[in-house]
């Protein structure tokens, strides 16, 4: 100590005495020193770097300004400026045989290039050499650069030298010799793989400096493979006891302590050793407990060592007597003034609670103080350590100091981290429903933007779903009191997105359930909300929705169903809205309203959200159909992950021998266009479409190319339609279009394939009853699998299928297409159908069979599959191009074939699903924008036979008669 | 691991700073600006950690001396004991410019660092190296730092450090 004293002496005299440096220096920093603001320190700084500039180019720099100049260089660049002009100069005094200049030379190459850097090919040369030097200090420096400045490619160059030097006669060299070694190791571990046995034999050099340094490698090889090293237990414990015996030189003694920081790595790596090893942990019981003795609990480096004792105490074999010790340390650290001390008090705790829960009791009081203490560090780590201890019976305290200390702080990441905490205590401890909502209000509240969206949909379905054992009385109390207590927090300013969202679910959901508070109460505040926060769509999107759901209960419930006129002119904004989703929404909304109740009661079923949906994946009704499908010399189904393109193209080759498939061809499919998102087309029948929305109109042209390679095939009921449309340019498609399917119309060229493949839609309104075509619109299974869980998790499982299908069915006249859809939905109708989720396989074989005589049909079935290839490019698109389909669809001009996509519609608006939010969900998962119709397919399960019976009666009445390709399916469906 | 050796004043300022995994010069001053944004901001006779994960990175801490009008900083990953830690800036290095900050007026000390860049650099460097605790020993770091300095004496004709090392050898 006394000799540090006098080099600080001496570094003061230095300064004032000169020290070597010029008076421009001295200068310079003073000025610098001085500097009132930033702008001032800047110019000074440029001012300085041009004169170094200028100073470096000059030939003839006596070498003792060079040193000057190149200090000021390193100083310019620690002040946030490039000095990048000067490196070259630094490199180059490396190069100086002057060992000053060249430990300089050393210093500024090390600070100012990393090991990347173009100009250390330079400096490696120059390495080798020094590291081969008699001056020991040259090799030292040479030594320093090789552990900042050798990368992985240049290691070999110097490595050989490396090794040598760890026998070199001075104790420096060899410690640093070590340590570039272990620097090696950290940089590329299989460079020195085979000289790993070096560090054992360094274990045992005579220099205690050169052995403490070793148990640097030491302890990171260690930690990776504890296994090869359990022979150097003895080792380390002799070498511990040595040093806590004060046999090391009295040079090592540090505050009176004998070599703590050795101790402590030695304590560390025994930790690693004797975790779970009870033999090796039995060697290490009794120096430890010497170690516990002899520490001096008053210096803070005494303290160090103690508590990494502790550490050591936790991970190994647990022993009595050790744990005491221990215990007795922390409770000394926590009753302690010193907060560093009540940190590491804390820290320690929270190792040994793993090993004696008791321990912690005696501590209540202190960990409270922890906790309440300004100190923020000291109260993030009594968190830390509140969090391992959180059990069902304290969570509620604990949560709430959690959200309190939340609610206090600024730092963003540590909010986060913190929220998620509480968030994840809540899930795992919450004592009752109640609080758990409350706790996650608060959370939302206060981070909501920080929180994983999942949280609020948890939520929303933990309140949808209620304590389902405790019956209704609980449930709806559970709710009323969440409803309650958002329209408490509803209108408090600036509250997180996903916290909205959850609040205008909810009160979509049960605001009015327990007739307390009225529907245009709920309105107003909905439509507050979707004011307030114009500028995020999905809160609107939540609004709107929530709004519906509130007339449709009130409809339903017979009263008269008065709008707000904000409410209203909400609606109107929305329909003109950029956001597709928006105007679907706010269209669905008015649609809704203006239905009557029964329907109303059948698209928004009251508090129907948690309902299951049962889908047996497996479909074994269906079984007797295929096996009929296949005696008629049907394909059998392969799964899709079995097929590739090759296959496919020779299933197309045997299904029909008139197709010459190429591979030319199938380029040709895929250098056209993107298709216009298939599933996107208005499902819209021909003849009925024909009369009402002119827009769709352009699909049916392709339709008939390509049942003119069949004439028998083509549709009747759209025939009219479809000439009159032939050749109408495609207004939502690809531009190629209207040119050309009007040549080839008897053979399936590769242009119309593509045609044809891509407008999948199409072909589905085309042969829409038919079994065939809804198969061939299903992703795989595995996806649709994905999405179960994603709804699952997304909408908590408050999907209402049943209901939802059927009343689709009555709110929009549908056509047979549509009732044989939903028919089919059902298990216990007749085996033609393909239920749901099947219905949406794309390229299902099995089902092409039950269209046999039709060839056209098996053609398309092959060119589906391409068309997904397509389409699943086109993804993205799939939703905004949905959307117009389903206002088509409530303005009940779609009486379409197309059920899925219409269903698919419906459960949307009716759930709460946020429909964008799915959308690109799906989207980005599946990359399928058809999967969202699987989805919804799955939804529509169940309706009753009744309901498509009526429907089919509505069809007709409508004047549709059913197409001449599928009289078997209709005469099926009719029973 | 030690990540970094920074001295700053309580304006800001860097005034010594060693990163021993390399950043490049921008990265260094806004690492520099976030952690003297967060000394600045705490109270007196709180504890001398500091969480830094928010700063340099997952598994990070900070420990920090506040002396006169300067922050002694030191950043670590977990495989340091965070008390030896405080004790190695309380130490060695610290008694270095603690006691050349006792010989001079405010101003003068930080100027002093800078000063003595090179020679800062040297102790550092016999303390710490690659980023591991390399010497604990002060008198074995005095040894080492006054022999480099003879050494230096003698092999150079340029003898602008006779002074100090006369004064080393007295």
């Amino acid at each position: 100590m006394e000799q540090l004293k006098t080099i600080g002496r001496e570094l003061a005299m230095g300064s004032q005495g000169g020290f070597g440096q010029s008076k421009e220096f001295l200068d310079l920093i003073k000025s610098i020193g001085e500097a009132r603001s930033k702008a001032e320190e800047e110019r000074i700084i440029i001012h300085e770097m041009e004169t170094l500039k200028r100073r470096l180019t000059d030939p003839d720099i006596p070498k003792r300004k060079m040193k000057e100049y190149i200090i000021r260089l390193v100083y310019v660049e620690m002040l946030g400026h490039d000095a990048s002009f000067g490196y070259i100069h630094a490199v180059k005094m490396t190069h100086d045989d002057n060992l000053l200049l060249k430990r300089t030379g050393y210093l500024a190459v090390t600070l100012f290039l990393n090991e990347d850097h173009d100009l250390i090919i330079l400096i490696v040369n120059t390495i080798q050499k020094d590291l081969k030097s008699d001056n020991y200090l040259i090799v030292c420096a040479a030594l320093n650069a090789v552990c900042r400045l050798i990368n992985e490619e240049t290691i070999p160059a110097v490595l050989p030298q490396v090794v040598e030097l760890l026998g070199h006669s001075k104790e420096a060299v060899r410690k640093k010799a070590i340590m570039a070694l272990h620097r090696f190791h950290q940089k590329s571990p299989s460079s020195i793989s085979h000289l790993l046995s070096n560090f054992r034999k360094r274990l045992c050099d005579n220099d205690p400096g050169v052995m403490g340094a070793t148990l640097c490698p030491l302890f990171d090889l260690i930690t990776t493979d504890v296994h090869s090293y359990k022979d150097l237990v003895v080792s380390f414990v002799s070498i511990l006891k040595q040093v806590a015996e004060r046999r090391l030189p009295k040079s090592y003694d540090y505050h009176q302590m004998p070599a703590p920081f050795i101790q402590i790595k030695l304590l560390k790596i025994l930790a690693l050793l004797g975790a779970g090893d009870k033999q090796a942990s039995e060697h290490m019981y009794t120096v430890v407990g010497d170690i516990f003795k002899k520490c001096d609990p008053l210096s803070n480096i005494g303290n160090a060592v103690l508590y990494q004792s502790i550490c050591c105490v936790s991970s190994i074999y647990p022993n009595l007597k050790l744990l005491e010790a221990a215990a007795d340390v922390i409770s000394r650290f926590l009753k302690s003034d010193s907060h560093n001390l009540k940190y590491m008090g804390i820290d320690a705790l929270g190792r040994l609670i793993k090993l004696s829960p008791d321990i912690a009791e005696q501590h209540q009081l202190a960990v409270i103080d922890c906790m309440e203490d300004p100190d923020d560090t000291l109260k993030r780590k009594t968190f830390e350590l509140l969090y391992t201890m959180t059990k069902s019976t304290n969570v509620e305290v604990i949560v709430d100091r959690m959200i309190e200390y939340m609610i206090s702080i600024t730092d963003h990441h540590y909010k986060t981290y913190i929220a998620s905490r509480c968030v994840k205590l809540a899930e795992e401890f919450a004592p009752n429903n109640h609080w758990f909502i409350q706790t996650i209000n608060k959370v939302f509240e206060h981070a909501g933007d920080l929180v994983n969206i999942k949280v609020a949909h948890d939520l929303m379905r933990l309140i949808a779903e209620g304590f389902r054992e405790d019956g209704d009385t609980v449930d709806s109390e559970l709710r009323s009191s969440a409803v309650e207590s958002y329209l408490r927090i509803i209108g408090n300013p600036k509250l997180p997105s996903a916290f909205l969202q959850v609040i205008c679910w909810v009160l979509g959901e049960y605001g009015t359930a327990d007739g307390k508070y009225s529907a245009s109460y709920i309105a107003g505040k909905l439509c507050d909300v979707a004011e307030a926060y114009s500028n995020d769509e999905s809160v609107k999107a939540y609004a709107v929705t929530a709004l519906m759901k509130v007339y449709a209960f009130e409809k339903m419930s017979g009263r008269t169903v008065d709008i707000l006129p904000e409410c209203q002119s909400l609606i109107e904004e929305l329909s003109a809205s950029n956001s597709t989703d928006l105007q679907q929404r706010a269209y669905e909304l008015q649609a809704t309203i203006g239905l009557d109740a029964e329907a109303v009661g059948n698209i928004m079923p009251a508090d129907a959200s948690c309902e299951d949906i049962e889908i047996d994946k497996d479909l074994p009704f269906l079984n007797s159909y295929v096996q009929r499908s296949l005696e008629n010399g049907a394909q059998p189904y392969i799964p899709e992950s079995q097929r590739n393109r090759m296959d496919d193209i020779s299933a197309i080759k045997s299904l029909d021998q008139r197709e010459t498939v190429s591979h030319g061809l199938r380029f040709e499919a895929y250098e056209l266009p993107k298709p216009p998102v298939p599933t996107s087309i208005p499902p819209i029948s021909p003849a009925i479409s024909a009369e009402l929305v002119p827009v769709p109109e352009p699909y049916h042209p392709r339709e008939t190319h390509q049942s003119t390679s069949e004439p028998s095939v083509s549709d009747d009921g759209a025939s009219q339609v479809k000439l009159r449309l032939d050749g109408v340019q495609k207004k939502w498609g690809r531009p190629t279009y209207s040119s050309s399917p009007g040549s080839s119309v008897s053979t399936s060229t590769p242009t119309q394939k593509a045609v044809n493949g891509v407008s999948q839609v199409d072909n589905t309104s085309t042969v829409s009853s038919k079994p065939t075509s809804y198969a061939s619109r299903t992703p795989e299974p595995e996806i649709s699998l994905e999405k179960q869980k994603l709804a699952a998790s997304l909408f908590g499982g408050s999907s209402k299928p049943e209901k939802r299908a059927p009343s689709a069915a009555h709110k929009t006249p549908k056509t047979h297409h549509g009732a044989n859809k939903v028919h089919a939905a059902k298990t216990t109708v007749v085996p033609p159908e393909v239920p749901p989720p099947d219905l949406l396989d794309l390229g299902e074989a099995t089902v092409t069979s039950s269209a046999p005589s039709i060839d056209p049909f098996m053609q398309l079935e092959g060119l589906l599959d391409e068309s997904q290839v397509l389409s699943t490019e086109n993804s993205k698109a799939v939703g905004p191009n949905k959307e117009p389909d389903f206002m088509d669809l409530f303005y009940g001009t779609t009486l379409s074939g197309q059920g899925s996509n219409f269903v698919d519609l419906l459960s949307s608006n009716k759930d709460d699903l946020d429909f964008t939010s799915e959308m690109s969900k799906v989207a980005a998962k599946t990359g399928q924008g058809e999967t969202i119709v699987s989805n919804s397919a799955q939804f529509s399960k169940g309706p009753n036979v009744k309901a498509s019976l009526e429907k089919d009666a509505v069809v007709r009445q409508m004047g549709v008669n059913p197409t001449s390709q599928n009289p078997n399916l209709f005469k099926d469906l009719l029973g | 691991m030690i990540r970094s050796v920074i001295v700053m004043n309580t304006e800001g300022k860097p005034r010594f700073a060693k990163f021993y995994d390399f950043q490049p010069i921008e990265k260094q001053q806004e690492l520099i600006r976030s952690v003297y944004g967060v000394l600045c901001s705490r109270a007196e006779n709180v504890s001398n950690f500091v969480e830094a994960e928010s700063i340099f990175g997952s598994d990070s801490r900070l420990v920090y001396k506040h002396f006169a009008t300067l922050y002694f900083v030191l950043v670590f990953n977990s495989s340091e004991n965070e008390l030896a830690m405080l004790d190695l800036i309380q130490g060695p290095t610290l008694s270095v410019f603690v006691e050349t900050l006792d010989k001079c007026f405010k101003n003068v000390c930080e100027l002093d660092l800078v000063f003595n860049y090179s020679k800062m650099h040297s102790i550092l460097d016999e303390i710490i190296s690659g980023g591991q605790v390399l010497e604990t020993s002060s008198s074995e770091v005095m040894k080492a730092v006054e022999e480099i300095s003879k050494l230096e004496t003698a092999s150079n004709s340029i003898n602008f450090v006779s002074k100090t090392v006369s004064g080393w050898r007295g």
